[in-house]
């Protein structure tokens, strides 16, 4: 018996939720970071799912580009949160406003 | 065009006596300071080969036996070839523009020889003759133009080169404005003569004088003639300086006096009188173009001899003089009387080039005084000068046998012949008026006593000086004489084929007139004397007791005055405005306002910008769920 798709998205909604409130609510640029990561799973879930759902394989396919996608953006952002650390000892990100108009 | 065109000895060289001024302009330009006191021999030398150039040509074209034959066409080659409107650098040599030629070079190098003793020891000597020499250039290409277009360069030409002269000595800021008052006033006719090629090129398809002006009236009509007549008359009054255009001529006079002579008097205002004379078949299709020549020109010989009669300064008298005298070739021209007119352009080349070099070496002895009060007894310190003079200031005045005598009294006979009643006698007047204010000039520069420190020490001008004003004075003796002892004489013969023949008609015989005109001139030259050297009368006290006239007359009749009030004071005041008040208000403050707008709306905006990564990324938040709810209401 086939598990129903109802229960993958809402799974998804609630690891999506869960990652946004991470990224919108901590200050440490390393949870934000994973926060960042669980949407994206969260999303690729939702993704297998429907493919699964739609017998087609083109919802898995865009799942493996965004795991790739998101392997490259862990290499740059845990790079910079790293370079960051090292030049100011935090990585609070509200510390890091230099940027402010 | 071609079947008529005759091949004469050495017509192909046509192009040199323009070519040879031009050359001599170039170098005199650009080695001017180093080739010091031979620029002027350059250039003085080059208009006098033009000249023999000329001669030889001429005499060559009057040696074809049948007058319709004397015609050459140059080729030069094709300059604009639009569609099926060509148009070519073409000359034409027949004897209108040869007599011209001959004026223009002729006349031309004497007053580059007289030039070389008044110009010595100007700073820029060399440019002084590489301008003289460019307005040579360009007048014989205004006179041996073959279409109205290549005669339209010579004519701008010109009015540049005479731009250039009149302000030549430019540190002095009346001089300078006194140039730019008579571009932009000969501007303004130019305009209109610039419409009226337009129009003829709509009408004809072409601006060839061989189309144009062989038969008009199959091509276009009466009225379209008027346009287009009166449209290049305009032009002629900028250039000739007729009334109301005339203001600039006096003005002009801040030029160096060989300028006044050469440009001021003897050719370049005197090619509106040319146009008149070139485009005659135009103008006699209209008819009422003929007229309105007549009465403007009637007009300004008159006013303008009123005007001379009450100047003091010495080149103001004739320059005044001149207006009135193209005046009188305008009348002639206005009643078909081209061969007329033609030579009174030649006589009056002659006699006014030789006034104006004579009051030019009046103020080389005098250390540039023009002032006729500070004058006097200067017959006797300066005896070339004084005499040639005298014989300069007869012929205008008409006295037999002098060319002016021939000139303006075969004007009033056929004015008096051709039932212009009117005209003949205000004409008239105009002859009393001129030999009034010729005899005031020459009684108050040349007789009496002396009235001040220069005049009694005044010298003669060197012999550079004082040869061109001899040939000139035996050119005004003899003028008359050798070309037109009567309204029919040679030059008329000459010209007939290209002008049509001299109207007829019925009047007082030529005897009875020429007495008539004999004891007016006299009577006036008396009556001139008796006021300003017989000294029994007080001519200051009388001019005191005829005020305002003479102040009004001195005033030019303050047309000036009009002119400032009507035209150039709003002119100014509306650039004014518009510099001041519509630029730095209206179009600056556009800009400016663009600019400020932008700053401020940044300013409000980047505060926006806080910092707070985490506020971005609501920001983003919020906008993905707006993108979200937006489609799902789409749906």
């Amino acid at each position: 018996m086939r598990t129903p798709i109802a229960y993958f998205v809402v799974l998804s909604g609630v690891l999506f939720t869960l990652g946004t409130l991470g990224v919108l609510l901590r200050k440490n640029a390393l949870l934000i970071f994973m926060s960042v990561e669980l949407q994206l799973n969260a999303v690729n879930l939702a993704l297998v799912a429907f493919s699964r759902m739609h017998l087609a394989l083109d919802g898995q396919v865009l799942a493996f580009f965004s795991m790739v996608v998101a392997a490259a953006e862990v290499v740059v952002g845990l790079a910079i949160i790293v370079a960051v650390y090292r030049r100011r000892g935090t990585v609070d990100v509200d510390e890091a406003r230099g940027l402010a108009g | 065009m071609d079947e008529i065109s005759v091949r004469i000895g050495g017509s192909g060289l046509l192009w040199i006596v323009p070519a040879l001024p031009l050359a001599s302009a170039f170098l005199d330009l650009l080695l001017g300071r180093r080739l010091g006191k031979l620029a002027g021999l350059v250039a003085s030398a080059t208009v006098g080969l033009s000249f023999v150039m000329s001669t030889y040509l001429v005499f060559q074209l009057l040696d074809v036996a049948s007058p319709e034959g004397r015609l050459v066409n140059q080729h030069l080659f094709d300059w604009i070839s639009v569609g099926r409107f060509t148009v070519g650098a073409d000359l034409r040599l027949d004897v209108l523009s040869a007599t011209m030629i001959l004026v223009v070079t002729g006349v031309g190098f004497l007053i580059h020889v007289y030039a070389i003793g008044y110009m010595q020891g100007d700073p820029r000597y060399g440019r002084f003759f590489a301008y003289l020499n460019l307005f040579v250039f360009f007048m014989l290409l205004l006179v041996l133009a073959d279409n109205y277009l290549v005669l339209y360069v010579g004519w701008e030409g010109v009015g540049l080169c005479s731009y250039l002269l009149i302000g030549f000595w430019f540190e002095k800021t009346e001089n300078a404005s006194a140039a730019k008052k008579a571009f932009v006033t000969t501007r303004i006719g130019d305009t209109a003569m610039l419409i009226g090629l337009a129009l003829i090129v709509r009408e004809f398809g072409t601006l060839d004088f061989g189309t144009v002006l062989d038969a008009p009236g199959e091509t276009i009509t009466k009225g379209v003639a008027t346009a287009i007549a009166l449209l290049l008359f305009a032009g002629a009054i900028g250039k000739s300086a007729q009334v109301p255009l005339h203001v600039w001529l006096p003005d002009a006079m801040a030029g160096p006096t060989p300028v006044s002579a050469l440009i001021h008097a003897a050719t370049m205002v005197t090619a509106g009188v040319y146009l008149v004379v070139r485009s005659a078949p135009l103008f006699e299709l209209s008819g009422v173009a003929l007229t309105v020549v007549l009465i403007v020109g009637l007009v300004t010989a008159l006013f303008a001899a009123t005007c001379a009669l009450a100047q003091d300064d010495i080149k103001r008298v004739l320059a005044y003089s001149t207006v009135s005298q193209l005046g009188f070739m305008f009348m002639a021209a206005g009643m078909r009387f081209y061969t007329g007119a033609m030579f009174m352009l030649v006589a009056h080349a002659f006699y006014k080039a030789l006034m104006f070099l004579g009051a030019g070496s009046v103020m080389h002895g005098m250390h540039e005084e023009t002032d006729l009060q500070r004058m006097g007894g200067l017959l006797r310190r300066m005896p070339i000068t004084g005499w040639t003079f005298v014989v300069g200031a007869l012929a205008l005045a008409g006295i037999w046998p002098l060319a002016g005598f021939f000139a303006k009294d075969q004007i009033l006979e056929i004015a008096n012949h051709t039932g212009r009643t009117w005209i003949y006698l205000l004409g008239t007047l105009g002859a009393l008026l001129s030999a009034l204010y010729i005899g005031r000039l020459v009684f108050l520069a040349f007789f009496g006593s002396p009235r001040s420190e220069e005049a009694e020490h005044a010298h003669e001008s060197p012999t550079v000086m004082t040869i061109p004003l001899v040939v000139l004075a035996a050119g005004a003796v003899l003028a008359g004489l050798l070309f037109s002892t009567s309204a029919e004489g040679t030059l008329a013969r000459v010209l007939e084929p290209v002008t049509g023949p001299v109207p007829h008609g019925e009047g007082l015989s030529t005897l009875a007139l020429s007495a008539i005109a004999t004891a007016i001139a006299l009577g006036a030259l008396a009556v001139a004397w008796w006021v300003y050297a017989s000294g029994r009368v007080e001519w200051l006290t009388l001019r005191e007791r005829l005020q305002p006239l003479p102040r009004a007359a001195r005033n030019g009749w303050y047309v000036d005055h009009a002119y400032s009030t009507l035209f150039v004071n709003p002119g100014t005041a509306a650039a004014r405005f518009t510099a001041n008040v519509f630029d730095t208000k209206v179009v600056d403050g556009l800009v400016n306002g663009i600019g400020a707008g932008t700053r401020r709306l940044a300013s409000a905006v980047r505060l926006v910008q806080t910092g707070f990564v985490r506020s971005y990324a609501l920001a983003f938040f919020l906008g993905a769920v707006g993108v979200l709810v937006w489609l799902g209401t789409r749906l």
